[in-house]
């Protein structure tokens, strides 16, 4: 069955990949859809993540410790996303392109060069592949494994105090202070771990591609949106974990379809121009239906 | 309980567009004191709550509550003393999140927001019990969101949400002018009731000068960012409508003419 094998030799890298992008999109979505940011500190603070756990590899250190790391070096750009946008009252959107242009000299420094190899050296995939796990199926289980992990702690998080104080502040900043609580701490603490999981993310992908570019970051928000936004299609909005694993679906979906246009002989030049007019489409699409029943409205006798 | 001295707000300053929305108010606030605010627009009703919210910083004056000056503290830090419900039924409650996690943030007005769970089970019984009394049916729906209410529906929880922890001072910003007649009644009613349980110390700011009239134990008229009527105890009570029009004809030298200042 010819058919089938292609189709599974089409959908495994591109699920392994999806789920290693996955924990990108769900630091999006903290910003995107809880904070009602949108944050392009993302461009940056992925491929931060990647230079600083490939940086930490190459230097002999453990793929765990550059992990963490990149981890903690997310947390950084977005607190300082975070006071440019509260504390020096810089748009949010101004605020995020300050700090991933800064980035970009950051990462530079990080690695050194442009562009650093990890290749045969032990990344956070080893393990599994000691195993006799294929490379795939190494990243499949490593990244929905972390996916996991992570949206249960959000879920959790959400639900504290703290969490349902970030999610009010997307929601109705003047209620939130009138409430006694702090929104420029809020919004700072949800760039924070948005961006933590961001660079988490790009040392995933780092360590599964076995090195990091100083350009990985580019276009990383759109993709990013375009996940949210097919997860959220298709797999509803309803309930917080849900919508949780929806984002994790989306990104897969997400590469999935990158997959099958490609194999239907799509340029891959293309690529970002498709994304960018599909995100363009689904982000106005609510508008425009809206639009068309209010013209509709208008009509006499109708 | 409220005490401002010479508080002055300008808005845009130095610019054309420059305002001047409050000239040196004085105004003393005793414990347990209802106070309503009448005036025209623009009169300063509304500045001067949001001054003592914190929400405008202010040019000049002091304002103090329970004898600790909040001049320099922002809006987050005052809410600790303040119970707020706003004009715009929108604006006190979170609409994508539920009745009774928009309940539990109210709650916690004032306190630390851990990484304890948010919301109880004992304040689930609690929220209940409270929603129940509205009798408005809201005590079955505390899952749905705060967005689905109506806003009668929405103000009467946000008034809940601001008396859940006592507040010093309740401030009600046209609390009711949103709403049809028969909800903004219902809604005052439920006030006053909350009001006089619980022995609140507070400010409402209406547009209705019946609704100035029936409630409170003192009615202060405001006029060009200053108070020009300040009427207390017996004499409130026994004000009517055309006093009051007599008092604001001798305060202002003008005839009052505003029609957003109902008369009904």
């Amino acid at each position: 069955m010819p058919f089938i094998q292609s189709a599974v030799s089409l959908a495994v890298p591109a699920i392994a990949l999806g789920l290693l992008w996955s924990v990108m999109v769900i630091g999006i979505y903290i910003t995107y859809r809880i904070l009602d940011i949108a944050d392009l500190t993302v461009e940056g603070s992925i491929t931060l993540g990647a230079a600083a756990c490939t940086a930490v590899i190459r230097a002999g250190g453990s793929p765990a410790v550059g992990t963490i790391l990149a981890f903690i070096c997310g947390l950084a750009a977005g607190l300082i996303t975070g006071t440019l946008h509260t504390k020096l009252r810089i748009p949010a959107l101004l605020s995020g392109i300050l700090t991933m242009i800064a980035l970009w000299s950051v990462n530079l420094h990080v690695m050194g060069t442009a562009n650093i190899s990890i290749l045969r050296m032990k990344t956070l995939f080893t393990p599994l592949a000691n195993l006799g796990l294929s490379k795939y199926a190494s990243w499949i289980i490593m990244g929905g494994g972390l996916a996991l992990i992570i949206i249960t702690a959000l879920y959790w998080f959400f639900g504290t105090e703290l969490g349902s104080a970030i999610r009010a502040t997307g929601n109705n900043p003047n209620m939130v202070r009138a409430q006694g609580v702090h929104t420029d701490t809020m919004i700072i603490v949800g760039l924070m771990l948005s961006n933590g999981l961001v660079s988490l993310s790009g040392a995933l992908i780092g360590q599964s591609q076995s090195f990091a570019d100083i350009q990985m970051g580019m276009g990383s928000i759109v993709i990013g949106l375009a996940s949210l936004i097919v997860g959220e299609v298709l797999f509803g909005k309803r309930h917080f974990y849900v919508r949780l694993v929806s984002v994790v679906l989306g990104a897969v979906v997400y590469r999935i379809i990158i997959a099958v246009v490609m194999e239907l002989g799509m340029n891959p030049n293309d690529l970002k121009l498709f994304t960018a007019i599909t995100v363009a489409a689904a982000l106005s699409t609510p508008h425009l239906t809206a639009a068309l029943r209010g013209s509709h409205k208008l009509k006499p006798n109708s | 309980m409220l005490t401002i001295a010479n508080l002055t707000k300008i808005f845009n300053r130095g610019t054309p567009n420059e305002k001047t929305a409050l000239t040196g108010v004085e105004l003393s606030v005793g414990r347990g004191d209802f106070v309503t605010m009448i005036g025209g627009n623009g009169a300063g009703k509304s500045t001067l709550l949001n001054c003592v919210a914190g929400v405008y910083p202010i040019d000049a004056g002091e304002i103090s509550i329970d004898g600790v000056s909040v001049n320099r503290w922002s809006e987050y830090r005052r809410a600790r003393f303040l119970g707020r419900v706003f004009q715009d039924p929108m604006m006190g409650t979170a609409a994508d999140m539920t009745i009774e996690e928009n309940l539990a943030l109210a709650n916690r007005r004032g306190k630390r927001r851990t990484l304890r769970w948010g919301i109880t089970s004992g304040e689930r019984a609690r929220y209940c019990k409270m929603l129940a009394a509205l009798d408005l049916g809201l005590e079955s729906r505390v899952t749905s969101k705060a967005g689905l209410l109506s806003g009668g529906q929405r103000q009467a929880l946000t008034l809940v949400m601001a008396i859940l922890q006592t507040p010093k001072l309740l401030l009600l910003d046209e609390h009711t002018a949103a709403l049809d007649p028969k909800t903004a009644e219902k809604v005052l009613a439920l006030t006053d009731e909350f009001i006089q349980t619980d022995n609140l110390t507070t400010m409402m700011v209406t547009h209705n000068m019946r609704h100035a009239l029936t409630y409170g134990n003192r009615l202060l008229m405001m006029y060009e960012g200053r108070v020009i009527v300040d009427v207390k105890g017996e004499d409130k009570r026994r004000l009517k409508v055309d006093d009051l029009l007599g008092l604001f004809e001798r305060a202002s030298g003008q005839r009052l003419e505003n029609d957003r200042m109902l008369l009904s």
